[in-house]
C-alpha cells in the first residue's frame, strides 16, 4: 500500500485549471519532494491531498483513506506545515501543541509527553510559556512543526518549510525530516531549494502549467539533460574561448571567471582534447573538472518549456 | 469517527476560542461596551419599574452579547492562517461551526447574568423561572448560531467588515421585536414584521416569567426559538461549507 495515492486529481478555479488530472504515489517511508515554479498548482495539489479544498475530479488517499470519502480518518494520519506561519500567536507555545493534540484526540498524558519531548527537540522548551506572538519566524516555524508532529503523523506534509528561515533553522528542520524519514515517517515535501530537495527526497515529481512534467530519482532526473554535461578548465595562461570552440562535439564555451566551462557531448573526448590542446600550446592545466548537471538546471528546463511535448529531447 | 468524539472536538474549538477572541476588541466594543451603552440609554429617565424593563434588558443583553463573539471568530481566523490548520485536523465542519457557537453561547450567557443578577437586585421577581431559565437558554443558543450565519457572506478576512455588516441585521432586529414596545401594542403590520424576529419570542418568554402574561402561547415561543436555532445553525454549517474553499484560497 502506498502512503499517498493520487489519481487524475484535478482543480478548476473560475475556469482555469490549476491542476489537471496529475497522478502520482508516495511509498511509505519515502521522502517525496514536490516540486515547480509560482503558480504551478503545487500549494493547490497539497490543498486537496490534506483535504483542506475539494478536487473537482479525481481522488486521493491517504495510507488507504480516501480523502473526500472518508477525510477524517485520513485526516487523523497526517500533520501538516502550511506555507505561512500559522500558531496561533495569541497563545503560549504550550497551549498551542495542547490545542493541536486535543484536536487530534491525543489523551491527555500522551500529549504532555509529546509535548515535552517536541519543544526539547526543536529548541523551545525554555520558551514553552511565552506567547507564540514574540517567537522569531524561525521559532515559529518550529513550533508549528512540533505542532504537526503532535499525533505522530504516518504521513508529514511540508509546504515551503524552511521557506525564508535561517541557516540554523533550516539544518534543525532538515535534520529532524531525516530523523522522521529514519522512524519511518513518510513526507511529502515541497520545496524552492533544489539543494534541500537534492539532499533530501528519494524521489522527485516536477509540476508545471498543472501538470507532472517529471518524476523520478533526482539522480535520474539529473540523468536526462545529459547534453548540459560540462568540461570546467582553468590555465596558468590567459586563454580566449573561441580558442576551445574548435573542438570536435562542443556545444558551447563560456567563460566564468578564470575558467572556461565547455558544454560538450563527449565529455571524455573533450578532456583528451583539452589535454592534447595544452600540450601542443605549452599551457599548464591548475585544475580540470567535470560538471555534473543540477536538479536546478534540470528544474529550469522543465520548467520553461513552452510545450510538454519538447521534453522529449531532453531524454 | 463517532459523532460524540466530533462534539468532543466542538468542545476544544469552543475552548480555543475563549481564549482567543473573548478578548479582541471588536468582541468588547459590540458584545460588552455597546450593548451596555444602549441599556443605559433605555434605562435612564424613563419612568418605568425595573419590573418592566426587564423583558427588554435582557433581551438586548442577552441578543448582543451571543452575537458579539461569533462573527469575529471566522475573518480573524482567515487572516491569521489558522483557519486552514482548523480545516485539516480531523475535526468536522460541523463540529467546528458547533464548536464557534458554544463559543458565543457561552459568552453570551456569561455576560447576560449580570444584568440578570442587577435586576433581581432591583427587586424583580421571576414568577416561573424554569420558563425563563429555558427561555434564557434557548435564545442564547439561538442568537448564537445566528451569529454564525451573518459571517458567512462576504467571505472576507476583514473582521470590521464583518462585525459591520452584521451589525446592519443585528439592529433592525431589535427595533422589530417588541424591546421598546409589547407586540401586543404595535399595529396589525408591526406584529406582522416582529413575528420573524426570533428575539420577539424570548422578550415574550421574559414578560411571560415575570407578569404571567404573554401574547404568544409559552410552548409557541419555545418552540418558535428551537426552530430557529436549529434553523440558524445547519443553514450556517451549509453555507460556511460552501464559501469555505472561497476564505481559504
Amino acid at each position: 500500500m502506498n502512503a499517498i495515492e493520487v489519481l487524475a486529481l484535478t482543480k478548476r478555479f473560475n475556469g482555469l485549471t490549476a491542476v489537471d488530472h496529475i497522478s502520482f504515489g508516495v511509498e511509505v517511508g519515502e521522502v517525496f519532494g514536490f516540486l515547480g515554479p509560482n503558480g504551478s498548482g503545487k500549494s493547490t495539489t497539497i490543498k486537496m491531498l490534506t483535504g483542506v479544498i475539494r478536487p473537482d475530479e479525481g481522488k486521493a488517499v491517504i495510507m488507504g483513506h480516501d480523502m473526500q470519502r472518508e477525510p477524517l480518518k485520513a485526516k487523523q494520519m497526517i500533520g501538516v506545515v502550511p506555507e505561512t506561519s500559522n500558531a496561533y500567536i495569541e497563545l503560549s507555545a504550550w497551549n498551542n501543541l495542547m490545542l493541536m493534540g486535543e484536536l487530534y484526540g491525543v489523551p491527555k498524558k500522551r500529549r504532555e509527553e509529546q509535548a515535552e519531548r517536541l519543544l526539547k527537540q526543536f529548541g523551545l522548551h525554555e520558551r514553552r510559556d511565552s506567547h507564540a506572538r514574540g517567537f522569531s519566524k524561525g521559532m515559529k516555524q518550529r513550533l508549528i512543526l512540533c505542532m504537526a508532529l503532535i499525533n505522530e503523523p504516518s504521513v508529514l506534509f511540508l509546504d515551503e518549510p524552511t521557506s525564508g528561515l535561517d541557516v540554523e533553522s533550516t539544518r534543525l528542520i532538515n535534520d529532524i525530516i531525516r530523523d522522521l524519514n529514519k522512524s519511518g515517517t513518510t513526507v511529502f515535501l515541497t520545496t524552492h531549494d533544489m539543494m534541500e530537495a537534492n539532499q533530501l527526497c528519494e524521489r522527485i515529481a516536477i509540476i508545471n502549467r498543472s501538470k507532472i512534467v517529471a518524476i523520478d530519482r533526482p539522480e535520474v532526473l539529473k540523468r536526462m539533460a545529459s547534453g548540459l554535461q560540462s568540461v570546467e578548465v582553468s590555465f596558468q595562461q590567459v586563454v580566449k574561448a573561441e580558442a576551445l570552440s574548435a573542438f570536435a562535439r562542443v556545444r558551447q564555451v563560456e567563460k566564468r571567471g578564470d575558467r572556461l566551462r565547455i558544454y560538450a557531448e563527449d565529455v571524455d573526448g573533450t578532456i583528451d582534447c583539452i589535454i592534447s590542446f595544452a600540450n601542443a600550446n605549452g599551457l599548464k592545466i591548475l585544475s580540470l573538472n567535470t560538471i555534473a548537471p543540477s536538479l536546478e538546471d534540470i528544474f529550469v528546463i522543465l520548467t520553461q518549456k513552452e510545450r510538454p511535448e519538447t521534453n522529449h529531447a531532453l531524454a | 469517527m463517532p459523532w460524540h468524539e466530533q462534539i468532543g472536538r466542538s468542545l476544544v474549538v469552543a475552548k480555543k476560542d475563549v481564549w482567543i477572541y473573548y478578548l479582541k476588541g471588536p468582541v468588547i466594543i459590540f458584545g460588552l461596551i455597546f450593548p451596555l451603552f444602549l441599556l443605559i440609554a433605555f434605562t435612564i429617565g424613563r419612568n418605568i419599574s425595573a419590573r418592566e424593563l426587564f423583558p427588554g434588558v435582557m433581551g438586548m443583553a442577552i441578543f448582543f452579547t451571543s452575537t458579539a463573539v461569533g462573527p469575529a471568530i471566522l475573518p480573524w481566523e482567515a487572516r491569521s492562517r489558522t483557519l486552514e490548520r482548523l480545516v485539516c485536523s480531523p475535526v468536522s465542519v460541523w463540529a467546528l461551526f458547533l464548536g464557534d457557537v458554544l463559543a458565543s453561547f457561552f459568552f453570551g450567557l456569561l455576560i447576560s447574568l449580570a444584568p440578570l443578577i442587577v435586576l433581581l437586585e432591583l427587586g424583580v421577581e421571576i414568577q416561573n423561572i424554569l420558563v425563563f431559565g429555558v427561555g434564557m437558554i434557548l435564545a442564547t443558543f439561538c442568537f448564537a448560531s445566528l451569529s454564525i450565519l451573518l459571517s458567512v457572506y462576504p467571505p472576507t478576512d476583514v473582521p470590521a467588515t464583518v462585525m459591520m455588516l452584521s451589525s446592519l441585521v443585528r439592529f433592525p432586529l431589535v427595533f422589530i421585536s417588541g424591546v421598546f414596545l409589547p407586540v401586543e401594542e404595535l399595529p396589525p403590520w408591526g406584529r406582522a414584521i416582529s413575528s420573524v424576529s426570533p428575539l420577539t419570542y424570548f422578550i415574550d418568554l421574559a414578560r411571560y416569567s415575570i407578569t404571567g402574561t404573554s401574547y404568544y402561547s409559552i410552548s409557541l415561543d419555545l418552540a418558535v426559538l428551537l426552530f430557529f436555532a436549529i434553523a440558524f445553525l445547519l443553514v450556517s454549517i451549509k453555507l460556511h461549507e460552501r464559501f469555505l474553499p472561497q476564505r481559504l484560497s
